[in-house]
């Protein structure tokens, strides 16, 4: 005991000749800014003046997602025969489009869940827009298969209700599971944001100087007045919301690839789905969070709050997910000639020589390709190009589910069924007003809500350490 | 006296300085007494003896009662209210009621957490002495403040008032009720 203590006190001796590196941290918050001018930017936003280019964006946002809203009306009062699905592919476009919206959700969850248990303090500069994207995009997720079902007055029959014949839903397929998992999703996403969002509604109300404001603020604030021991729940319970939000953010991807994995179609029954669908929701949703927070930064001037550092992070994750999903592309091709059956061997030659060919590649170089551009830092400094490549990421992931589930859907076992799909002019219309309702939502967020978390900011600047000033009061 | 108070309120302009005087305010055994900041401030929970936060086992109860509640929801509607014969499968099982079970478990745990802060905090509150305070948007913004309320059995108008100044607090002010 007493020769470990010495050896413990004695310091090395090589300590008095080298200093120990100092290594600097990136600040979080560029230009050492104060508590009152994060208030002030944040807050800016939501106060000022509706500035014009917002009424531009907001009346094309408008007008894209009308698109969704006739192209579903037409649907429902003419029948799914507007939409390209025929014998064998009776997914089609509309899966393709659920499963691509749900996944960009998933980087807002991941950001704010996962990175919050990791303690990557970076998050908080983008996670309360990231949680919005998270529930606008499942949002236009949740349309397609309420659509999907045919009928969708009768989608109720989804929900564990008993129908007219008074049977109730068939729990044992991945389908009633689905409905659970991003019912659930949605709505904790929506708890998780509003409770970040509570502190921050309060400062919004104390600085309110007009009437609906203070209202509209005050309400949603739930009288929240900045306590300690308010605090300290508040902390306590956020922590358990981001505990549980990660086993659901992997959950809920695993149960979408469930859909497939547990059916038997060639390219579908795989293990590997879940881990890999998890991983490509990740890539796609960080994808979305560039393509949104660069021009945010852009136009707010929000420089000092999402620094270069951010960007470089974001960038690193996308590139990281990336090179999972580009993995499990190997690996997929190396278990279906490893597992020796004749179908799924046939399934991914046919995946990236057959009819479906141009749409594998295009997903193979938005995916694989484009991401390991960001090992290089001048690719990672250079915004308007970050920009560019997180589009290709968006548009990769989407033919990723395109080419899953349309391959797979028009090479079954029976060749007399095999067919090919290409959607209507309705499939088109309906999914490309998705974008205008996500950006309808988007753009009602940025204009009345914080944008960022300002508690949360202010808590990762060096100020805000209570034992900084300990030095001079000795 | 005229009217009742509230308390007396201090303003701190740092996040140190507010912490050493939490820590004061302790010692000198009052219990009813709070400090606003305008984020969670590291440590303050320990400096002004707040006890670990409760709100967990609420959600320790969400979290049992969902699954529970998932589980015993399929069995009665697949396994015995009305069966379903589907691929000579059996009509319960608990492997595939996991998965609604695991996400009933998580949504029941969210709003367990949720409801349990908001009834661990008193809240919502809309009307509190502190809000009508005319500097109240300082303390959602770049200020710290102890309010020191007068229902403290110690509480003394001059004795806490002396305190206050003697922490460090700046703007002492009476809190209207």
């Amino acid at each position: 005991m007493a020769h470990l203590e010495e050896a413990l006190a004695e310091k090395p001796a090589i300590l008095n000749e080298i200093a120990p590196a100092d290594l600097p941290r990136v600040p979080l918050v560029a230009n050492n800014r104060s508590f009152a001018w994060i208030t002030e930017k944040v807050c800016g936003i939501a106060e000022g003046r509706t500035p014009v280019w917002w009424w531009w964006c907001f009346g094309v946002a408008c007008f894209v997602a009308s698109f969704t809203v006739c192209g579903l009306i037409y649907l429902v009062s003419t029948g799914v025969g507007v939409w390209g699905h025929r014998s064998p592919i009776n997914w089609g476009w509309p899966i393709v489009n659920f499963v691509f919206w749900i996944g960009i959700g998933h980087a807002g969850t991941l950001i704010s869940a996962i990175l919050c248990l990791l303690r990557q303090k970076w998050r908080t500069s983008i996670n309360r827009a990231a949680e919005a994207m998270t529930i606008f995009a499942v949002v236009c997720a949740g349309i397609f298969p309420v659509f999907h079902v045919g009928r969708v007055w009768y989608a109720w029959f989804l929900f564990p209700l008993p129908n007219s014949n008074w049977i109730w839903p068939q729990f044992r397929s991945p389908l009633e599971w689905d409905v659970f998992a991003v019912s659930t999703y949605g709505t904790v996403s929506v708890l998780f944001w509003y409770t970040g969002m509570i502190p921050d509604l309060a400062t919004l109300r104390d600085r309110a100087k007009v009437k609906w404001r203070q209202i509209f603020y005050g309400v949603l604030a739930m009288g929240w007045r900045n306590s300690s021991r308010h605090w300290s729940n508040y902390e306590m319970a956020y922590l358990i919301l981001a505990g549980i939000a990660t086993p659901l953010v992997l959950s809920v991807h695993t149960i979408v690839s469930f859909d497939f994995a547990v059916s038997l179609i060639p390219g579908w029954h795989t293990t590997i789905f879940p881990p890999y669908f998890v991983a490509g929701a990740i890539f796609s949703g960080f994808g979305m969070v560039l393509t949104l927070m660069l021009p945010l930064r852009a136009v707010y001037k929000l420089e000092d709050l999402i620094t270069q550092y951010h960007i470089d992070c974001m960038c690193k994750i996308t590139l990281a997910t990336g090179s999972m999903v580009g993995y499990a592309y190997m690996m997929e091709f190396f278990i279906a000639w490893y597992g020796a059956n004749p179908n799924e061997g046939f399934t991914f030659i046919n995946r990236a020589f057959g009819p479906y060919a141009w749409a594998y590649w295009i997903m193979i170089s938005c995916n694989v390709i484009t991401p390991q551009l960001f090992w290089f830092k001048k690719v990672r400094h250079n915004i308007p190009l970050v920009w560019i490549l997180s589009l290709f990421v968006n548009v990769g992931m989407w033919f990723e589910r395109f080419v899953i589930i349309c391959t797979s859907l028009t090479r079954d076992f029976l060749p007399s069924s095999w067919g090919y799909i290409s959607p209507t002019i309705t499939d088109i219309f309906t999914f490309f007003g998705t974008f205008g309702v996500f950006s309808v939502l988007f753009l009602l967020f940025i204009r009345f809500l914080p944008i960022m978390p300002m508690a949360e900011l202010k808590a990762v600047t060096p100020q805000a350490d209570p034992h900084a000033g300990h030095g001079e009061h000795h | 006296m005229s009217a009742p108070i509230h308390g007396l309120i201090a303003m701190f302009e740092t996040p140190a300085q507010v912490m050493r005087a939490a820590e004061k305010v302790r010692e000198a055994g009052y219990k009813f007494w709070d400090v606003h900041s305008p984020f969670p401030i590291h440590g303050i929970d320990r400096a002004m003896g707040v006890k670990r936060s409760k709100v967990p086992r609420i959600s320790l109860a969400g979290g049992i009662t969902g699954f529970c509640t998932g589980m015993s929801m399929i069995w009665y509607m697949n396994g015995f209210d009305y069966t379903l014969t589907v691929g000579g499968k059996p009509f319960f099982s608990p492997l595939f009621a996991f998965p609604i079970s695991y996400e009933l478990t998580i949504l029941f745990t969210a709003f367990a957490t949720l409801i349990g802060m908001f009834v661990m905090n008193g809240l919502p509150m809309h009307y509190h002495p502190l809000l009508k305070y005319p500097n109240v948007d300082r303390a959602t913004n770049d200020l710290f403040y102890i309010v020191i309320e007068a229902r403290d059995p110690r509480f003394d108008q001059r004795a806490t008032r002396e305190l206050l100044a003697a922490v460090g607090g700046q703007a002492i002010t009476d809190l209207e009720d």
